[in-house]
């Protein structure tokens, strides 16, 4: 049996860069059971042993403060990884070490790395990790894993803690008072059966955390005792007054631990950073300069992404579609399983893998950003935006990775703590038009707006932006009333990004799209097929087919916003199942082609400019596909916020498609 | 020994925390985020929207209703 390493360590200590160093491509991601945090583990080798490694939340304490850290104080208790690396940033040492002085009280085996040493040196902080070794008693290994210095040195460490016995125990001090409690509530503890250390425990039950106070009260052993019940009622059902000089008892440890261990410059040096900071961050630059990098970002996007990669996946489609024809016609295939490989999985799937470059070239860039720290400035500077619509500037990150696709987008929420804040942000996110309703966007241009391409698609972003504010600003002052939340947010150096990093991300997010487009896609696609071709003598994708027949008759309650026809209907109900599907499903409700020239006359046939400007508010603002509302009920925990997303979002595409084709009737414009 | 809210402090005053008055859940996370008694922070950025504060050599934004709530003394 492989040994298990657990990596913990703080938000932008590196930990992720020390665990794709460690493990390179033998990494798995999926979920942690009952919650929305991501698991992530892996295989490394050393001295032909190999090691399970699996990489915990980064967060700054292991209370109960979060999901993500329940999830990581579990598994350090319960989990029973042999050895638990902690990765710690040598240039913000004292708050690291906070995080360190946790896990001393859990018991566990600990081996520091000391990591980013090359940073901590330019900026003139020195730290003697021998010194730092003696007073926690445990050991520390130096790390620069971006450039994958010392890792040989910190398995050889981890190897060998995981084989020696536990050494010595670091007792904390927080005062006097409170360490007469702890030893008080240990002997109590030692009476119970309790499968985490009573140390520990005594220290969480002090501090109030209400997760270890329900795991004690359920012990009826203790409860018996008289003298228990006394001290439970007096002490530690008021022990959230002592939380914060816990804290403070644990950084004045780390204190006496640092005082020899660390030197750091009189006066600091200023450093890249700060300089960067003072243009990016600046009160009148910073946000020009922002919407200029996304504007960078966008174009760099669809430039690379679409005009050039994309092109090439079109011709290697057809080049597939083609050969999967005559492998069939070869095979004496009948009629029918022609006609569904042709127009139903490649034109369906063929939609999506088309797509692939597109979002493989924005997670890189979004990776770029957030590997090199800016992602944390852009929420700085957005904060006093998205404060006067009720919400903080981290959601807009949420909102960004939304442009991509909403899934992503949802998911990304989870760095909001504040439920309000989240709950809106899960909830405006379809709004931000993501990447597979551009071929949608791109027909309807080349149709009718041929020469304002850019106004058109901006147009739509911007629509999209304004909708989600003016939502966002409606649900918090009455779904989710509340006070506002804290903006409380690190600023992490800049770095230059590592290559391993942007590219482990990029694959994370592009492979579930990939299963996505191989799974529900292609489930909605030959459902789509079927209900076309059904019932037999209908003609295909005609009026008569069950296809036609549902379109037929939802196609009335657009009537109001022009585009009544029965195919138009069709269309937008495919894209409830996948936004990729709405073009494909016209081109063959209209013209009998999945894309092109044709359709594009079949489309200048159908529509006016103006119900092809209300067609397309539609299709940005209305229902969510089925993935997106699939991950909004796991994310929210309810089908029905799944449920609710799908109608009000219908219902405010509805109403503005409808007023802009009224008003623009009105105005004169057909 | 007077407090002041960290928000009235200018850009490039240094200082160290005395009490926070926010809800529970918010101190104890700025507790744990460095911003225990007596931690000493530079001012780097205060004009509008949330403040910049260096502490221990790094860079936190406050959102400006938090700050109020920081009693700060002078260092």
């Amino acid at each position: 049996m492989a040994k298990t390493i657990a990596l913990v360590g703080n938000p932008n200590s590196g930990k992720t860069t020390v665990f794709n160093a460690l493990t390179g491509a033998n990494q798995h991601v999926g979920n942690w059971p009952g919650v929305t945090v991501e698991r992530k583990e892996g295989q490394t080798h050393h001295n032909n042993q190999t090691y399970r490694v699996v990489d915990l939340p980064g967060t700054y304490s292991l209370g109960a403060f979060s999901e993500d850290e329940v999830v990581a104080r579990e598994f350090i208790l319960t989990g029973n990884p042999d050895v638990v690396i902690n990765v710690v940033d040598a240039t913000n040492i004292e708050r690291n070490l906070y995080l360190t002085t946790q896990l001393l009280e859990m018991g566990t085996k600990v081996v520091i790395a000391l990591n980013m040493v090359d940073e901590a040196e330019a900026r003139e902080i020195h730290v003697d990790e021998k010194a730092l070794a003696q007073a926690l008693g445990v050991p520390v290994v130096r790390t620069v894993a971006s450039r994958r210095k010392g890792l040989d040195q910190l398995m050889a460490a981890a190897a060998a803690t995981i084989h020696a016995p536990m050494n010595g125990h670091v007792e904390l001090s927080y005062g006097k008072a409170i360490d007469a409690k702890v030893a008080r509530l240990r002997a109590f503890l030692a009476k119970g059966d309790f499968p985490y250390p009573q140390g520990w425990l005594a220290v969480k039950l002090l501090e109030g955390d209400e997760y270890v106070r329900q795991v004690v009260s359920e012990s009826p052993a203790l409860f018996e005792l008289k003298t228990f019940r006394q001290f439970w009622d007096e002490t530690v059902i008021h022990a959230g007054d002592l939380q914060l000089d816990i804290v403070d008892g644990r950084y004045k440890f780390v204190g006496e631990v640092t005082k020899h261990a660390v030197r750091r410059p009189e006066v600091e040096v200023e450093t890249f950073t700060d300089k960067l900071d003072r243009v990016l961050t600046h009160r009148y630059w910073g946000m020009p300069i922002f919407a200029g990098i996304m504007l960078i970002v966008f174009q760099l996007t669809f430039a690379i992404g679409q005009d050039f990669l994309g092109e090439w996946m079109v011709v290697g489609m057809d080049y597939v579609g083609e050969g999967l024809d005559r492998l069939l016609v070869t095979l004496n295939a009948p009629g029918w399983l022609l006609d569904f490989a042709s127009n139903g999985v490649v034109a369906g799937v063929g939609a999506v893998v088309e797509f692939v470059p597109l979002i493989v070239i924005l997670y890189m860039l979004m990776g770029i950003l957030e590997d090199s720290g800016y992602m944390a400035r852009a929420a700085y500077v957005m904060d006093n935006t998205m404060r006067a619509v009720g919400l903080q500037g981290k959601t807009f990150i949420s909102m960004i990775v939304g442009f991509g696709c909403n899934v992503p987008g949802v998911m990304a929420t989870r760095t909001l703590e504040n439920r309000k804040d989240r709950m809106i942000a899960i909830l405006i996110n379809p709004f931000m038009s993501c990447g597979a309703k551009i071929p949608i966007y791109l027909v309807f241009i080349a149709a009718f707006f041929p020469t304002h391409g850019g106004i058109v698609l901006f147009s739509a972003y911007a629509l999209g932006i304004l909708v989600a504010f003016l939502v966002a600003k409606v649900f918090s002052k009455t779904l989710f009333k509340g006070e506002v939340s804290h903006f409380i947010m690190e600023l992490p150096p800049y770095r230059t990004p590592t290559l391993t990093n942007v590219l482990r991300n990029m694959w994370d997010n592009v492979s579930g799209f990939l299963a996505r487009a191989g799974t529900t896609i292609f489930a909605v696609v030959s459902l789509l097929w079927v209900l076309a071709v059904l019932p037999t003598g209908a003609e295909p994708y005609g009026p008569a087919s069950i296809l036609g027949s549902i379109g037929q008759f939802i196609a009335p309650i657009f009537t109001p916003a022009g585009f009544g026809n029965w195919q138009a209907a069709v269309g937008l109900f495919s894209g409830i199942a996948a936004k990729e599907a709405v073009v494909a499903t016209l081109g063959m409700v209209y013209a009998g082609v999945e894309e092109g020239a044709a359709l594009v006359t079949a489309i200048q046939g159908a529509f006016t400019p103006l119900s092809a400007v209300s067609f397309m508010v539609m299709t940005l603002l209305y229902t969510p596909c089925a993935a997106t509302l699939g991950t909004i009920r796991k994310e929210t925990g309810s089908g029905k916020w799944a449920l609710f997303s799908a109608v009000y979002a219908f219902a405010i595409g509805w109403l503005l498609a409808v007023a802009v084709f009224q008003i623009g009737s009105l105005m004169g414009f057909a | 020994m007077e407090y002041l809210s960290l928000v009235h402090l200018k850009e490039g005053d240094t200082c160290k925390v005395a009490r926070i008055q926010a809800g529970s859940s918010a101190t104890r996370r700025l507790y744990e985020m460095g911003f225990n008694t007596g931690a000493r922070l530079k001012v780097l950025k205060n004009d509008r929207g949330p403040m910049i504060v260096g502490l221990g050599g790094h860079k936190v934004a406050l959102g400006r209703g938090l700050a109020a709530k920081m009693l700060v003394g002078r260092a």
